[in-house]
């Protein structure tokens, strides 16, 4: 994340994965403005960075919204590596109702910036030749693929920010969990040799 | 980094174009991007108009020396090249109608000064701090003028000065002089760093990229109108008069302060071979040029002179844990190569050179500004030089490092550090200090010659 000044009341020095922490966050989504290149910089949190888009579906969409589960799990299941880019810890896919139409909502955390998350997103899609999801949200615009800021400026209008976030091993990103782990086997091995 | 041409010229074979370059309209895109002329002397004019008629006006008698991509280079007998361009109130100003005003991508209609804090210039590099009236909105148009040599560059100098007396609608705000640094057989800036050893191709050219230097990049990438590397041109500024075969760049000049870099360079070794490890270990290259990838213990200035060797290398294979360039040393971070996702949508060109004398070895700092003036180009401001600045240069966390920022070109204020990965034990750099201060920056965009053309045709309030 390009912060050019402490984003959060956390600085670096700060951060103890030992300790959880939880931070209530402005209603703007952020403490104090900060310009990314795309608009405000929303903070990393104890849960990392992360969005929560919610948008209303086109009418009838909801099938094709659902299909697309089985497209990403095939996807990811033929390519592991296909969104390493993007610095995930987790994505969530939800729909719902709320009277008589379907939202859609879409949440990850990950360790990247908002907007380079974006601009990565839009080039991993296209490379993949996947079409996205969103095609089937109202007010996406279709050319999504050549127009990146009309991409940025349509999943910052659905941004919902949270108030609060909570991190059980606060500010670890997905990287150092998996050197952990990488380093946790690597001495499980070495024990196992000198037996 | 850039500095000014000393005597290589990079020779472009018309046999060896490829198809693609018959689409590239030489004839009209300026050559500033295109072609590095053997250059060793330099003067940048920032410029206000008063009236719109007077800016036209002096833009008229300025076109016909505004050098193309097709006749820069194919003449040993030039010896000085113009270049042409403006800021996005430098076109409100000739005449541009606000239609076509708006669409101009927004970080070029805000301007690089309102982009501060997005480009991470604060502190010392703030923009209320910058010089020569650059971040006024007074700021039009900017003359770049590249020379042979200082006695060419101040003939032109005294030429663009009687020009200007005749013009009273146009002001010189600030003016920059420069010129190349001693020795002046290779290229290199004022901590003594060799130069230009990694530049974008681009595809139609003829020219061969060196190894390690990837494949040409889509002409898109820096002129508008042309495929990119994600397909055809799209969202170009309008009419297309205007915007087909221009590009966008961004200005920086940056004070490099040699006496501080001495200084910090024998706080950190005992003895001189220690202290140009510090120094390469800070850039990614031993001041030769020689890689640290190929070159991690022991300089090889053979190698760092070799432009068939000196570029060839990878990080994600070569030296993941970056034993031998650091994770966050300069090179690696404004080009991570395999080690970062599309890159071919982040390049850019470098122009530029050095101002100021040379600092002697074993003088103390004399207080005299010195320092590297330079342009990146390309086609997205946002996409490219903004996301440079933002994520490579300045994000304390990029690469997972947690505290750092760019050692030598970042926004340095003494809280950040510097990781040098060695076995067995790292060693970290408290409180790395600023090795340079941004003292101006600004957006320019520079027209083909159909589109300045345009310009100087349009009228006031239309």
């Amino acid at each position: 994340m390009a912060t050019v000044a402490p984003a959060t009341p956390s600085t670096p020095k700060e951060r103890d994965w030992t300790k959880p922490q939880a931070m209530a966050i402005p209603k703007e989504g952020y403490f104090k403005l900060q310009d990314g290149r795309y608009g405000p910089v929303y903070p990393r949190t104890p849960a990392c960075y992360g969005f929560t888009l919610i948008a209303k579906i086109k009418p009838g969409r909801e099938d094709a919204i659902r299909a697309y589960g089985k497209t990403i799990e095939k996807a990811i299941a033929d390519l592991p590596e296909a969104l390493a880019t993007l610095k995930l810890h987790y994505l969530r896919w939800v729909l719902f109702d709320i009277g008589k139409d379907t939202y859609f909502m879409y949440q990850g955390i990950f360790d990247t910036d908002f907007d380079k998350y974006t601009e990565d997103a839009v080039a991993l899609f296209t490379k993949l030749g996947v079409n996205t999801t969103f095609e089937n949200l109202e007010g996406f615009p279709e050319d999504w693929k050549t127009n990146v800021p009309a991409f940025v400026k349509f999943v910052r209008e659905h941004q919902c920010p949270s108030f609060l976030e909570y991190g059980e091993y606060p500010f670890v990103t997905a990287d150092e969990i998996k050197k952990a782990l990488k380093l946790k086997a690597a001495f499980a091995d070495m024990l196992d040799l000198m037996q | 980094m850039s500095a000014l041409q000393q005597s290589h010229r990079i020779s472009r074979d018309p046999t060896k174009q490829s198809d693609q370059s018959a689409s590239l309209d030489l004839d009209d895109i300026q050559h500033f991007l295109m072609s590095r002329p053997p250059a060793r002397a330099a003067r940048y004019e920032f410029l206000a108009f008063k009236t719109g008629s007077e800016g036209r006006a002096w833009l008229t008698g300025l076109i016909d020396k505004v050098g193309t991509a097709s006749v820069v280079g194919s003449s040993l007998l030039d010896a000085r090249w113009v270049t042409v361009g403006f800021t996005w109130n430098g076109l409100q100003m000739l005449g541009v109608d606000d239609a076509s005003l708006a669409t101009f991508p927004e970080e070029f209609r805000q301007g690089m000064a309102a982009r501060a804090g997005v480009l991470g210039t604060t502190g010392a590099n703030h923009p209320d701090h910058w010089v020569g009236g650059l971040a006024s909105p007074n700021l039009h148009a900017i003359v770049v003028l590249f020379a042979r040599d200082v006695a060419e560059r101040e003939r032109c100098r005294q030429e663009h000065a009687n020009y200007l007396k005749q013009r009273d609608g146009v002001k010189l705000l600030s003016a920059l002089d420069l010129e190349a640094i001693p020795p002046f057989d290779y290229a290199h800036e004022h901590f003594g760093y060799r130069d230009r050893l990694s530049q974008p191709v681009i595809e139609g050219t003829g020219v061969e990229p060196t190894p390690g230097s990837g494949p040409p990049i889509k002409p898109g990438e820096f002129f508008l109108g042309y495929p990119d590397e994600e397909g055809p041109a799209a969202g170009l500024p309008q009419p297309e008069t205007l915007s087909r075969n221009g590009s966008y760049v961004a200005y920086l000049r940056m004070e490099e302060h040699v006496g501080a870099f001495r200084d910090f360079l024998r706080a950190h070794g005992e003895t001189p071979e220690q202290q140009e490890l510090i120094a390469a270990k800070l850039m990614g290259r031993w001041r030769s040029g020689a890689p640290l990838v190929l070159a991690p213990d022991k300089d090889d200035p053979k190698l760092g002179a070799d432009s068939q060797r000196n570029n060839d290398f990878n990080y994600a294979k070569m030296d993941p844990h970056g034993y031998g360039c650091p994770l966050g040393a300069h090179i690696r971070r404004m080009n991570p190569r395999d080690t970062a996702v599309n890159m071919n949508r982040r390049k850019m060109i470098r122009r530029g050179g050095t101002y100021g004398p040379p600092l002697p070895e074993g003088v103390p700092d004399d207080g005299t500004e010195r320092g590297i003036a330079a342009f990146v180009g390309c086609a997205s401001l946002v996409r490219q030089f903004e996301f440079a600045m933002n994520v490579w240069a300045n994000d304390p966390n990029f690469h997972e490092l947690g505290n750092e920022r760019d050692p030598i070109f970042g926004t340095q204020d003494g809280t950040f550090d510097m990781t040098i990965p060695k076995r067995p034990i790292r060693k970290k750099i408290k409180g790395l200090p600023a090795f340079t201060t941004i003292r101006a920056g600004a957006y320019f965009f520079l027209p083909g010659i159909r589109a300045l053309r345009y310009l100087a045709s349009l009228s006031d309030g239309l």
